[in-house]
């Protein structure tokens, strides 16, 4: 049985992906989401599964800089030339100013949807260095966190784009 | 077996230790912590006994050992500087490691005397508060004593620094790091007595701002949740189980399923079908290829939830009473002889625990059964090796959890249905396997706050005081629905408790604070309700009732003057306060509301919230926690209602049981620790008892109308405001 699996296995699809940076090349069916390829298949498993339906926003990453649910993504609607970047590769020196904020703010606490939280604001700042208040409650309303840290999140963001009151 | 010679001892010790890292505690602090002589013979020190509370590294790092599951709640952090206190170290050069998950050295005593290692109840900082102080106080000991030999001085010459002993009279020093080569073990550790620990007034560590040891893994992904451990040759695991609880599966398809590419095992539960593949996208693809008919001949057969609420409406007003679970003075007499009577009826849908991380755990079963690895996130480690052992028939000393962390538990982790799943998957597959549990899994076998209903019947005397309260529950569940019933900071002197059970057959847990939720729902409305109606001030009838309870007037006061409660609010606002005890912490919350009466969606401006927590360990992290539990609270008051209909769950994930957005959160939230030098309370579920109350009291101070509901959904607020 196990040879029939391998002959099975080498008949998978193959995808390349421009992962933070590097590429990677897996196998897997047509319709695995990025999230399981990331997670399960190369174990970056700082982006994390909550919900499966983009409900939650936990498995935020970014696609070409902008974010996406991971959970929702086939990993065949990826062309090999789209930079997939995940909380992993979001600083690659040091921590991004996001990191050092969501730290000063004490932020998580079970710290579950944390790096999603963290990516989401990222693609914020990115195309808006100076968000106001509104603007920032308004891109975070897809990331739900549990434990109640979105006072802290937004005290956070607004220190790392040097609008805190 | 009594061992006299510390020689021997301490040589096998360093031997065995390599020579660079010296467990003072190991055999010093272990046997004392029963008060005893040491008796252990160092042969026998097993590894666990030698990792005890703390190690100390002659480069200085201390490493002291976290006892507790880390949930989000913080006390990984708050116990290590329970300890680092006494112990006088220098926090910088502490180091955290979770401790072996061994109940006898490593719990603490809690349900009668027994010793556990569990994390539910808010209960750790205050379970391991005098212990971890004791423990660093004697670590201390050892130290000075260690120096006074070296130094051929009297022990009383000596004191600490940070990380540092010191001689006064000869202003020599030596470092905890400098210790570890002239340690010298004393023949018995002395308890220290309570008054030679330290002043509170002379706190370095408690009561200071010291960061979450955790957060910096919870920035950059690098923490490790159950989720993200991989072991070698991990297999997958999925369970189909049914949408009524306990319905049980007959397999239609078996082959199909068993030719499926991947597939390893298929294997039955009682209550599921498991499958096991090689990977996830596999076992989750097989999952919905199941062909599976469910005998539904079980007790939540029927159940309807809203239907069901009618019925315990009818079982509060039958005649007779429930189980008294309480009673001071004459309650029925009482009520009867009142000036004027009171009733009003509050209903609790149910809802989920909605924890982030969904259910999940690896298991790696040796071939022969005999013994079994773990990794999981669970509120109750101290109970998993024996009930893993009894589930395979083996020694539980052949189970070993390694302890992540858990991405939220809110009462739903200290259960172990997960982990005994993963047990069966990998026996069966002859895999170590990681279960993973849908969040359509996780959320319709869930076990939920229960449906459940409050009666409260008081009256009044000439001077409008309450001078009787009856508080009749209806519900599943006994003691989670009593808890939080009993008014011990209001002065009314004839007071009763009755709880009527109903069976419905569906699974049910503690959910955050448990019966605090909608019973301080229930009592701090009825107040609300019976001050309305007397004309009287809600902060007033409140500061009547705890004229005899100076801690909690306190936070009253407290939280009143931060809410300037007297001022009155902005055009469209209105405030409302409650009062709730949980785990010892006595809290006081007041919101600010308004309601768009178009969309009947209300909105929560500003939450004050005063707390008497005793001593405070980690000031920022009870905020946090407070913080977290209003809008925990404010989640399940706005937007969180599970329903059942003929015994199946009706809603699946987060499109259909949404929990509170960041655009709802409150614009700020701002909490008062009322300072104490009591031993620490449970701060982990104070805040989120008090949040319904505050905001139906509030509404109804803004529209003269009243929710009795939870939750408050814009349907319900429509139609209280047509009302």
């Amino acid at each position: 049985m196990p040879s029939l699996f391998y002959l099975k296995r080498i008949h998978m699809p193959a995808y390349s992906l421009q992962i933070n940076g590097e590429t990677h090349k897996v196998n897997t069916e047509a319709s695995t989401p990025l999230l399981w390829v990331l997670r399960e298949h190369l174990a970056l498993t700082g982006t994390k599964f909550g919900c499966g339906l983009g409900q939650c926003g936990a498995c935020t990453v970014h696609l070409d800089g902008q974010p996406i649910r991971s959970c929702t993504m086939p990993v065949s609607s990826l062309a090999e030339d789209q930079e997939i970047k995940t909380i992993e590769g979001l600083s690659s020196k040091g921590l991004h100013p996001l990191q050092e904020a969501w730290i000063e703010e004490q932020v998580p606490q079970c710290g579950y949807c944390q790096s999603g939280q963290i990516m989401q604001a990222a693609a914020l700042l990115e195309q808006n260095s100076k968000p106001s208040r509104e603007e920032i409650v308004s891109h975070m309303n897809g990331n739900l966190c549990r434990c109640g840290t979105y006072t802290r999140i937004v005290k956070a963001i607004e220190r790392a784009s040097g609008t805190a009151s | 077996m009594e061992k006299s010679s510390n020689n021997i001892s301490r040589r096998n010790f360093i031997a065995a230790a390599g020579g660079v890292t010296l467990a003072i505690t190991a055999y010093a602090l272990y046997p004392t912590l029963s008060g005893k002589k040491r008796e252990i013979d160092p042969s026998e020190l097993s590894e666990e006994k030698v990792n005890a509370w703390v190690h100390l590294r002659n480069d200085g790092q201390i490493t002291i050992y976290n006892p507790a599951s880390e949930m989000g709640q913080g006390s990984m952090t708050a116990l290590p500087v329970i300890l680092a206190e006494e112990l006088d170290a220098n926090w910088d050069q502490v180091k955290i490691e979770t401790a072996p998950i061994n109940v006898e050295t490593y719990g603490f005593k809690a349900f009668g005397n027994r010793k556990v290692m569990i994390n539910v109840g808010s209960r750790t900082v205050m379970g391991y508060f005098d212990a971890l102080r004791q423990a660093g106080a004697q670590a201390r000991y050892i130290l000075l004593h260690s120096v006074a030999q070296h130094w051929s001085v009297p022990i009383q010459e000596l004191s600490t620094a940070p990380s540092l002993v010191q001689h006064e009279a000869s202003g020599r020093k030596m470092t905890y790091g400098e210790i570890v080569d002239i340690l010298t073990v004393p023949e018995t550790i002395p308890e220290i007595p309570t008054s030679d620990l330290k002043n509170p007034a002379d706190f370095r560590l408690i009561g200071k701002e010291i960061a979450r040891y955790d957060i910096p893994a919870k920035v950059d992904g690098t923490a490790q949740f159950a989720m993200d451990i991989q072991v070698p040759d991990m297999h997958y695991g999925i369970l189909e189980r049914g949408k009524m609880h306990g319905a049980k599966p007959s397999l239609t398809n078996a082959a199909e399923i068993q030719a499926l590419e991947g597939i390893i095992a298929i294997v039955p539960f009682e209550y599921a079908i498991g499958i096991v593949a090689t990977t996830l996208e596999k076992a989750l693809a097989a999952k919905t290829k199941l062909a599976i008919d469910w005998d539904q001949n079980v007790a939540a057969q029927g159940h309807d939830s809203q239907e069901d609420l009618e019925q315990y409406l009818s079982m509060a007003d039958a005649s007779s009473d429930g189980k008294v679970l309480h009673s001071v003075g004459d309650v029925r007499a009482a009520l009867q002889k009142g000036e004027k009577q009171y009733a009003a009826v509050y209903k609790n849908d149910y809802i989920y625990h909605a924890q982030m991380e969904p259910l999940n755990a690896i298991a790696a079963v040796a071939a022969d059964g005999q013994s079994a690895e773990i990794w999981a996130g669970t509120q109750n480690p101290g109970s998993i090796a024996p009930t893993v052992a009894k589930e395979l028939g083996i020694e539980a000393d052949q189970v070993k959890l390694n302890l992540c962390y858990l991405g939220g538990g809110l009462g739903r982790r200290s259960t172990s249905d997960y982990i005994i799943e993963s047990v069966k998957l990998s026996q069966s597959a002859g895999k170590p396997v990681k279960l993973i549990w849908t969040r359509e899994d996780d959320l319709q076998y869930g076990m939920y706050r229960p449906l459940s209903l409050q009666k409260l019947e008081a009256a009044t005397d000439s001077e409008g005081q309450i001078v009787a309260l009856n508080h009749c529950i209806v519900g599943d569940g006994s003691n989670l629905l009593a808890s939080g019933a009993r008014n011990e900071f209001y002065n009314i002197p004839n007071q009763a408790i009755d709880l009527r059970l109903a069976k419905n057959g569906i699974r049910i847990k503690h959910w955050r604070a448990v019966g605090h939720g909608p019973n301080k729902f229930a009592i701090e409305s009825f107040i609300d309700e019976i001050a309305v109606d007397q004309g009287q001030d809600p902060l007033d009838i409140r500061r009547a009732l705890m004229k005899s309870s100076p801690r909690a007037l306190a936070t009253l006061e407290k939280a009143a003057d931060m809410a300037n409660w007297s001022s009155p609010p902005a055009e469209g606002r209105a405030r409302g306060i409650a009062f709730g005890e949980r785990s010892g912490a006595l809290c006081t919350g007041i919101c600010e509301i308004s309601v768009n009466e178009a969309t009947g969606k209300i909105r929560v401006h500003h939450f004050w919230s005063a707390v008497d927590a005793g001593t405070i360990v980690q000031p920022d992290n009870v905020k946090a926690q407070m913080e977290g539990g209003i809008i925990m609270g404010m989640s399940s008051v706005f937007c969180e209602q599970l329903t059942i209909k003929n015994g199946e769950i009706q809603q699946s994930n987060f499109h259909d049981y949404p929990i509170l957005r960041i655009e709802d959160a409150p614009e700020s939230i701002e909490i008062a620790m009322m300072p104490s030098t009591d031993a620490p309370k449970g701060i982990g579920e104070a805040s989120t008892p008090v949040v319904a109350g505050a905001i139906a009291n509030a509404f109804t101070a803004l529209t003269g109308k009243r929710l009795r509901h939870l939750p408050f959904s814009p349907a319900r607020v429509r139609e209280a405001l047509l009302s």
